[in-house]
């Protein structure tokens, strides 16, 4: 009964939050938020789908880049139709990259998906369309109506109203046919053939799907940061979104969104000099340490923390 | 282009490609035989070139010997980490590997930080070495270069020669066809699991040594090796040493030649490689059934 009304108490809780927060924990929350949309989309790829995409950051930052390059030079974009380009674009080359890389399968799939993510990242790190290393800046943020993304409490709703609806959203598609049959490919994909699925086409239609809202996410971070540069496409990007899941629970979307949230405070955590003194000089150390110890004591991860605490006793 | 380019490219995509075939067969032998997905495989890369670093000033000018002290080094190196931490990873599925090899490559790279800093170092190239030999009128080509073509197509004969003539070899090539039947059969799984992957990561390391005194020692550099060796592995085919010696040499010239005729979009051309191959074989050019 709690673990069924949980998404609802914090979904109640994030839309009465605002009043709360200070500037600090404002931008972490909504970080927390926007990576949540992030590791949600692949939640959908790894947990719903059973396909392990080790290249998913190259939407998020497709997403973003189109956010910024669509924008008009110093005036605000319209946000519905950025959101939807953002989506759009991401999903085109989700589209492409995945009628490829699923003619490959388990070990394969993981280095084609991060071959072609890198291959996005050099699309914008050496051709003038992502004008290099430096990035670029987002002069205003995007309006639509009433709607002023330069103003904090409008941007906290988007964010956080884009969370409930990629939640909900995900929520449907699992109770779809469309997600039980990717369940069933995720079990047992040849026995799936058999029935009668052609499950070619419901991989790729799960991997444009998450890609899109890679992309969603992509737009809502170019939005927060009103920046972007070609290091949101990188690799690193990509194994942190894959951590944030297994960190909170494959199989559980309440998992991704959990573990977005431990991965961005624990990061936050190791990075403070504040918390945690000489350490944040070498944060990834200990990042990568506890990454470790985890994995190794957590295979189910944080959603499966109290059935174990329970099984010890 | 002129033929004396020609040649000069020519020669770089070969020497490229051969440096880029000792990471990634190890790299693909590592796949084929313990079916542990590595992504921490280029750090072993960076340790290479790091090593080389810290170990010219003890060596001076006797160069090829700090590569067999590197070899030996390394090899230690690799045993020891499939001993305290691969050994750990083969019942576990892909995903926890990932991470857990991610993991992995943060701690190397802190490590590194902490033991030479995050500065870029240059690793001199010995005096024997140093020249450069003439070619038409204007051009010259660097004699390190050759030497490290050379010492990279002398480990290339030297792999294929254990892997393809000896006992042990003969073990290596029927663990990356069928892994279980080699266990049925009485082999010490372990030992050869810890055999093979010391011996990946020295030739990983090694690459690093060779690669240094030619490109400067930096931090991160072991992320873009890894993911060109991860396409050689794509379309070589997982567990082929010929095709990973095929593909790299397929990349090397495309990497080359791509610089030469499109710089600005050089980067891509590798993976638009992938993709075509992708389309044509998708499991690699020289995968054989299982």
């Amino acid at each position: 009964m709690i673990r069924r009304a949980f998404p609802w108490i914090v979904a109640v809780l994030l839309l009465a939050a605002p009043a709360l927060l200070t500037p600090y924990t404002y931008d972490l929350l909504l970080r927390i938020m926007v990576m949540a949309v992030f590791a949600l989309s692949l939640e959908l790829l790894v947990g719903m789908t059973g396909l392990v995409s080790l290249g998913h950051a190259a939407f998020l930052g497709i997403g973003a880049y189109s956010t910024v390059l669509l924008s008009p030079q110093y005036d605000p974009g319209n946000a519905l139709l950025l959101l939807l380009t953002a989506a759009g674009i991401s999903a085109l080359y989700a589209l492409f990259v995945g009628a490829l890389s699923l003619r490959t399968k388990g070990v394969y799939f993981i280095m084609v998906t991060l071959a072609f993510a890198q291959m996005a990242y050099f699309v914008f790190h050496d051709t003038p369309i992502g004008r290099g290393t430096d990035g670029i800046y987002l002069v205003a943020r995007p309006v639509a109506g009433a709607f002023d993304a330069e103003n904090r409490t409008h941007l906290y709703y988007l964010v956080t109203g884009t969370l409930i609806g990629t939640y909900g959203l995900l929520a449907l598609v699992r109770r779809s046919r469309f997600g039980h049959a990717l369940a069933g490919i995720r079990v047992n994909e040849q026995r799936m053939r058999a029935v009668g699925f052609a499950t070619y086409v419901y991989k790729l239609a799960a991997f444009v799907l998450a890609g899109a809202l890679a992309g969603v996410a992509g737009f809502l971070l170019a939005v927060k940061d009103g920046f972007v540069n070609p290091e949101l496409l990188s690799w690193h990007e990509s194994g942190a979104v894959l951590l944030m899941i297994i960190l909170g629970g494959i199989g559980h979307l309440r998992g991704a969104v959990l573990g977005a949230a431990a991965f961005v405070l624990l990061r936050e955590l190791y990075a403070s000099p504040d918390l945690v003194g000489p350490v944040s000089e070498h944060w990834q150390l200990a990042l990568g340490l506890t990454i470790i110890v985890f994995v190794a004591l957590l295979p189910k991860g944080l959603i499966g923390l109290p059935a174990r605490l329970r099984g010890r006793r | 282009m002129d033929l004396a380019t020609f040649l000069v490219q020519c020669l770089n995509a070969v020497q490229y490609g051969l440096l880029l075939f000792l990471v990634a067969s190890g790299l693909t032998l590592i796949f084929g035989i313990m079916g542990v997905i590595n992504l921490a495989h280029g750090s072993f890369y960076m340790v290479g070139a790091y090593m080389a670093f810290s170990l010219t000033p003890l060596f001076g000018q006797s160069f090829l010997l700090m590569l067999l002290a590197g070899l030996v080094l390394s090899a230690i190196f690799g045993y020891v980490l499939e001993w305290v931490f691969f050994s750990y990873l083969y019942e576990r599925d892909h995903l926890q590997q990932v991470l857990m090899t991610y993991a992995l490559i943060l701690v190397f790279e802190e490590v590194r930080s902490l033991l030479v800093g995050n500065d870029v170092h240059g690793v001199p190239v010995p005096q024997w070495l140093a020249g450069a030999i003439p070619l038409g009128e204007l051009m010259t080509y660097p004699v390190y270069r050759l030497f490290a073509s050379a010492a990279c197509l002398v480990l290339a004969v030297a792999l294929y020669l254990v892997v393809n003539r000896t006992r042990l070899g003969m073990m290596i090539r029927a663990g990356a066809s069928n892994r279980d039947m080699v266990r049925g059969l009485g082999v010490n799984i372990t030992r050869l699991y810890r055999i093979v992957f010391a011996g990946g990561v020295a030739l990983a390391a090694l690459a690093g040594m060779i690669a240094a005194p030619m490109s400067s020692v930096y931090p991160g550099m072991g992320g873009h090796v890894l993911i060109i060796s991860f396409v050689v592995v794509v379309i070589g085919g997982i567990g082929s040493i010929t095709g990973a010696l095929i593909a790299s040499l397929l990349v090397g010239f495309v990497d080359t030649f791509g610089k030469v005729f499109f710089a600005e979009v050089s980067g891509i051309g590798v993976y638009l490689l992938m993709a075509v191959i992708l389309v044509w074989r998708p499991e690699g050019l020289m995968r054989r059934g299982y």
